[in-house]
C-alpha cells in the first residue's frame, strides 16, 4: 500500500507525465478489472493502473517505481487461472494493452514478433493470408506475451508444443527498468548455442522477474486437412492405452482429448447429445489428404484392439464440430450441474502410465468427499484437469475443493508429476511448488530471483514465498 | 453453359487495424497500413470455390480493380481456390475515386467477355459500406440478382437465393446468368495453406487497362472532407426522479441496470451513436 501522500504525488506525476494524463488510473472500477482474473482468488486491486504506450515508458514508469520501492504487476489480458495478477501488497499495475502490434513477420523463416497487446486469436486473424499460424490454444483468448509469462499451452500441444518450445527471444523489462533481449536484440534463429537459456528462464516466470514487452514466436504452417474423431473406451485404461499406442506408431496426432463418463454424462445432458456414457477419447488429425487416411486407419484399428467401440470420424467442418462439440462444451456442461456455483479447474500433469492409476484414485476421492468434479484432460501429454463445480458461498465446500485439490496435487507428485501442467503457479500453489521441486532446486530459484529484482518489486507473493530481508 | 463464375475482390484496410484521418481531412490514412481482401469478397470466393468443389460449376476467375498491390488480393483468391485472375490496373486519383458505379461498368464488360454464367461479389466492402456494386452490375447486364444471399443453390439453369432481409429470410429463384452478393452467413472462408499459397503461385494472372474494355472511369462523385466520429462524452448518472425530468428535454433517455434496491439511469447526449458495446461499459 502506497503511504507517504508526497511520495504518492510524485510518483503519480512522474507516471502522467510519461504515459499522459488518460494513461494513469486511480479509478476504484479500474482498479478492481486489474486485480482479478479469472480464478477462485478474490480480487486484490492495485493502488494505481498504469497503459504504457512503448517500451521506453515501461523502462520509465519501472524506473520510478524502483526508486520509490513500489510492487510492480504485469497484466496482459486478466485471463489467467491461478491469481497472478493479484496485487497482495499493492502497487502499481502495468496494463499493457496499448501495447498491441505484430512487428516483424517473417513468412518464409516462421517467426514473428508481437506486442502484449496481441491476443492469439488476433494473431491468427492477422496471419489468415500467409498460411501460417501459431497453434497454441489456451481457452481464454490470452495476451500471447502473457502466455509466455505463464508458460501456457493448449489442446494441441502434443503435436506443436507448448510455449516453452515455441518462444524464441523476448524483450523483458526489469524491476529497475533494464531492458534486455533475452536471445539478443532481432534474433530469430530456429536453433542457437549461445549463452544461458535466458529466454525460457523468463517463460513461465509469471511477471516475478520482468515485464514482457515483445515475444517473437514459432509459427506453423495452416494444416491443409483436418479430421476429427471420437471413440468410447470400457474403462480409463482402455483410453490411455490406445493413447500411448497411437504415439508409438508415429501418428502425428495433433489433439488427443479425454472426457470422464461424468463429463460426458454432463455434455450429454447440456447439449442434448447420447454418448455412451463411458470414458471417451477426441481425436483430431493434421496433415495432407493421403496422410490422414492413413493417420485415422492407424488410429481405428489401435482403439479398436483396445476395447473401443463407436468409433466415429469426420472431415467437414460442421460434422467435425458437431462430433466435438461436447468437449467444446465441457466448461459449460460442468458448470450446467449445478447452476449458481463456479467452476474451477485442477491441473496436474504425470507421465502418461501413471495417467489410469492417478485418475482412477482421484475419481474415489471425489466420490468419497462428495465433490462434483468432472475430468477433461490432454492425455497426450498426460495433463488432466478436474472442473470443480463449488459454490462460491459455502465456505465449508470450497474449504473440501481446496484439500481435495492439494491431495490430487501431492498425488501427482508422488507419481513423478507436477503440480501445474498448464496454469502457472499464482499464488495458490507455492507451497506445493516447493516440495515439488525440494530445497536445492527452490534456492536456486531464490538466487535467480534475487539478483534479477533484489528489492522483490516483480509481481510479488507469486511463484516463490516471500524471503523475510 | 460456360460453368464460368467471376468474382470480385476488393482490397480494403484490414478489418483489424485503428482507421486514422489524414490530418488535412481529406481521406483516411493507407500508407503503411496493413491491406487484406475485404471479408464479404473472402466468402464470395469460398462460395465460388465450393461450387466448383461439388463439380456445379467449371471456373472461378477472380477479378480485383486497383493498383499494383491488387495483385496480392487475387493471390489470395488464387490460394483460396480460384483458378485465375484478372488484375485490372487502376493508380492514382483514377483509383482514389474508384467506387461501385465504375467497377460494376468494369464487372459488367468483363462478364460478356468472359460469357460468365455468375457472378458473386461481397454484399459491400468495409471501406466505404457502398452495397452498390452488384445491384449495378446486375442492372447494366440486365441480370436478376440475388442480394444478401445466406444460401446458393444452382438448380439447373436457375439459381435458388435466400435472402437475409429485414423481416427473416426471402427465398428467390432466379434465371442464370445472374449476380449474387455475398452476407456474412454464407458460409465460413477457408484458411490458405501453404502448399495452396505456393500453387498459387503458378496460377495466371491476366493485366488490362479499363480502357481495354471501353470503360469510363469518370467519378460523379467528388469527396468534400473526412471527418472521425464524434468523440464519446461521458454519460451522467441521475439518482432522482426529479433530476431524470429536468434534464428530459435535451436528451434521451436509456432505462439501465434494475438493481434489486435502486433504480440508475444513465443519459445519454441525443448526438451519440450508442452502441451495445457502449451500454455494457456503462452498466453499473
Amino acid at each position: 500500500v502506497l503511504l507517504q501522500s508526497a511520495v504518492v504525488d510524485s510518483a503519480l506525476s512522474a507516471f502522467r507525465s510519461i504515459c499522459g494524463e488518460d494513461g494513469v488510473s486511480l479509478a476504484a472500477a479500474v482498479r478492481e478489472q486489474h486485480g482479478k482474473d479469472e480464478s477462485v482468488h478474490r480480487c486484490r486491486p492495485p493502488d494505481v493502473v498504469v497503459f504504457p504506450r512503448c517500451v521506453e515508458e515501461v523502462s520509465a514508469i519501472a524506473k520510478v517505481c524502483h526508486k520509490y520501492d513500489f510492487p510492480i504487476i504485469p497484466f496482459g489480458t486478466g485471463t489467467g487461472l491461478e491469481g497472478g495478477v493479484g496485487a497482495v501488497k499493492g502497487g502499481v499495475c502495468f496494463s499493457l494493452r496499448n501495447m498491441d502490434q505484430v512487428l516483424d513477420l517473417h513468412q518464409e523463416d516462421f517467426d514473428v514478433t508481437v506486442e502484449p497487446g496481441v491476443t492469439r486469436m488476433a494473431l491468427n486473424a492477422y496471419l489468415r493470408d500467409t498460411g501460417l499460424w501459431f497453434p497454441v490454444d489456451p481457452g481464454a483468448d490470452a495476451s500471447l506475451c502473457g502466455m509466455a509469462a505463464t508458460s501456457a499451452s493448449g489442446t494441441n500441444a502434443v503435436r506443436y508444443g507448448t510455449m516453452r518450445e515455441n518462444v524464441l527471444n523476448l524483450e523483458v523489462v526489469l524491476a529497475d527498468g533494464t531492458i534486455v533481449h533475452t536471445a539478443g536484440k532481432g534474433r530469430r534463429p530456429r536453433k542457437t548455442s549461445a549463452g544461458y537459456n535466458l529466454t525460457n528462464l523468463f517463460v513461465g516466470s509469471e511477471g516475478t522477474l520482468g515485464i514482457i514487452t515483445k515475444t517473437t514466436l514459432r509459427l506453423y504452417g495452416v494444416p491443409e486437412s483436418m479430421v476429427s474423431a471420437i471413440c468410447s473406451f470400457p474403462s480409463v485404461q482402455a483410453a490411455v492405452d490406445s493413447t500411448v499406442q497411437i504415439l508409438q506408431s508415429g501418428v502425428p496426432i495433433a489433439r488427443i482429448e479425454f472426457l470422464d463418463d461424468v463429463m460426458i454424462d454432463a455434455c450429454n445432458r447440456f447439449s442434448s447429445l447420447s454418448y455412451p456414457v463411458t470414458p471417451t477419447l477426441f481425436l483430431e488429425f493434421h496433415g495432407s489428404e493421403r496422410s490422414l487416411e492413413e493417420q485415422v486407419n492407424t488410429a481405428e484399428d489401435i482403439t479398436q484392439s483396445n476395447g473401443g467401440s463407436d468409433f466415429m470420424w469426420a472431415r467437414d467442418p460442421e460434422t467435425r464440430n458437431k462430433l466435438w462439440k461436447a468437449r467444446h462444451d465441457a466448461w459449460y456442461a460442468a458448470q450446467a450441474l449445478r447452476p449458481g456455483c463456479k467452476a474451477y479447474s485442477t491441473d496436474v500433469c504425470v507421465p502418461l502410465s501413471q495417467l489410469p492409476q492417478i485418475i482412477m484414485e482421484t475419481k474415489e476421492d471425489l466420490i468419497e468427499n462428495r465433490l462434483t468434479g468432472p475430468i477433461a484432460g490432454h492425455v497426450g501429454d498426460g495433463n488432466f484437469h478436474c472442473l470443480m463445480v463449488v459454490d462460491p458461498d459455502d465456505p465449508e465446500e470450497l474449504h473440501s475443493v481446496h484439500l481435495f485439490t492439494e491431495r490430487l496435487a501431492r498425488r501427482a507428485l508422488a507419481m513423478d508429476g507436477t503440480c501445474t501442467g498448464e496454469h502457472g503457479v499464482g499464488l495458490g500453489k507455492r507451497a506445493l511448488l516447493r516440495e515439488e521441486l525440494g530445497q536445492t532446486s527452490i534456492q536456486v530459484m531464490q538466487g535467480l530471483k534475487d539478483t534479477l529484482d533484489p528489492k522483490n518489486l516483480m509481481n510479488p507473493e507469486k511463484v516463490l514465498q516471500l524471503r523475510r530481508v | 453453359m460456360s460453368g464460368r463464375v467471376l468474382v470480385g475482390v476488393k482490397r480494403v484496410i484490414d478489418y483489424a487495424v485503428k482507421i486514422r484521418v489524414k490530418p488535412d481531412n481529406s481521406g483516411i490514412v493507407t500508407d503503411g497500413v496493413k491491406h487484406s481482401m475485404n471479408p464479404f469478397c473472402e466468402i464470395a470466393i469460398e462460395e465460388a470455390v465450393k461450387l466448383k468443389e461439388k463439380k456445379l460449376i467449371k471456373e472461378v476467375v477472380a477479378v480485383s480493380c486497383g493498383p499494383q498491390q491488387s495483385q496480392e488480393t487475387i493471390r489470395t483468391a488464387l490460394a483460396m481456390g480460384a483458378d485465375r485472375g484478372i488484375h485490372v490496373e487502376v493508380t492514382g486519383k483514377d483509383y482514389e475515386t474508384l467506387g461501385p458505379l465504375q467497377v460494376s461498368k468494369i464487372m459488367a464488360a468483363l462478364a460478356k467477355k468472359e460469357d460468365a454464367q455468375l457472378i458473386i461479389l461481397g454484399k459491400q466492402a468495409i471501406d466505404d459500406d457502398c452495397n452498390q456494386t452488384g445491384q449495378m452490375t446486375a442492372a447494366l447486364l440486365d441480370w436478376p440478382q440475388g442480394t444478401f444471399a445466406s444460401e446458393v443453390a444452382l438448380e439447373g439453369d436457375k439459381v435458388k437465393v435466400v435472402r437475409e432481409i429485414d423481416g427473416g429470410l426471402e427465398t428467390i429463384k432466379i434465371n442464370t446468368p445472374a449476380v449474387v452478393t455475398a452476407d456474412l452467413r454464407l458460409n465460413t472462408p477457408r484458411y490458405a495453406t501453404l502448399p495452396n499459397i505456393m500453387k498459387a503461385k503458378k496460377k495466371k494472372i491476366a493485366n488490362m487497362k479499363p480502357a481495354d474494355l471501353g470503360v469510363d472511369l469518370t467519378s460523379r462523385l467528388e469527396v468534400l472532407r473526412v471527418d472521425e466520429p464524434p468523440q464519446r462524452q461521458a454519460g451522467v448518472k441521475v439518482e432522482t426522479v426529479d433530476d431524470l425530468d429536468s434534464l428530459m428535454n435535451n436528451w434521451t433517455v436509456f432505462h439501465k441496470c434494475t438493481q434489486r434496491t435502486s433504480l440508475c439511469v444513465v443519459l445519454i447526449p441525443l448526438l451519440e451513436t450508442v452502441t451495445p458495446e457502449d451500454m455494457r461499459k456503462e452498466e453499473c
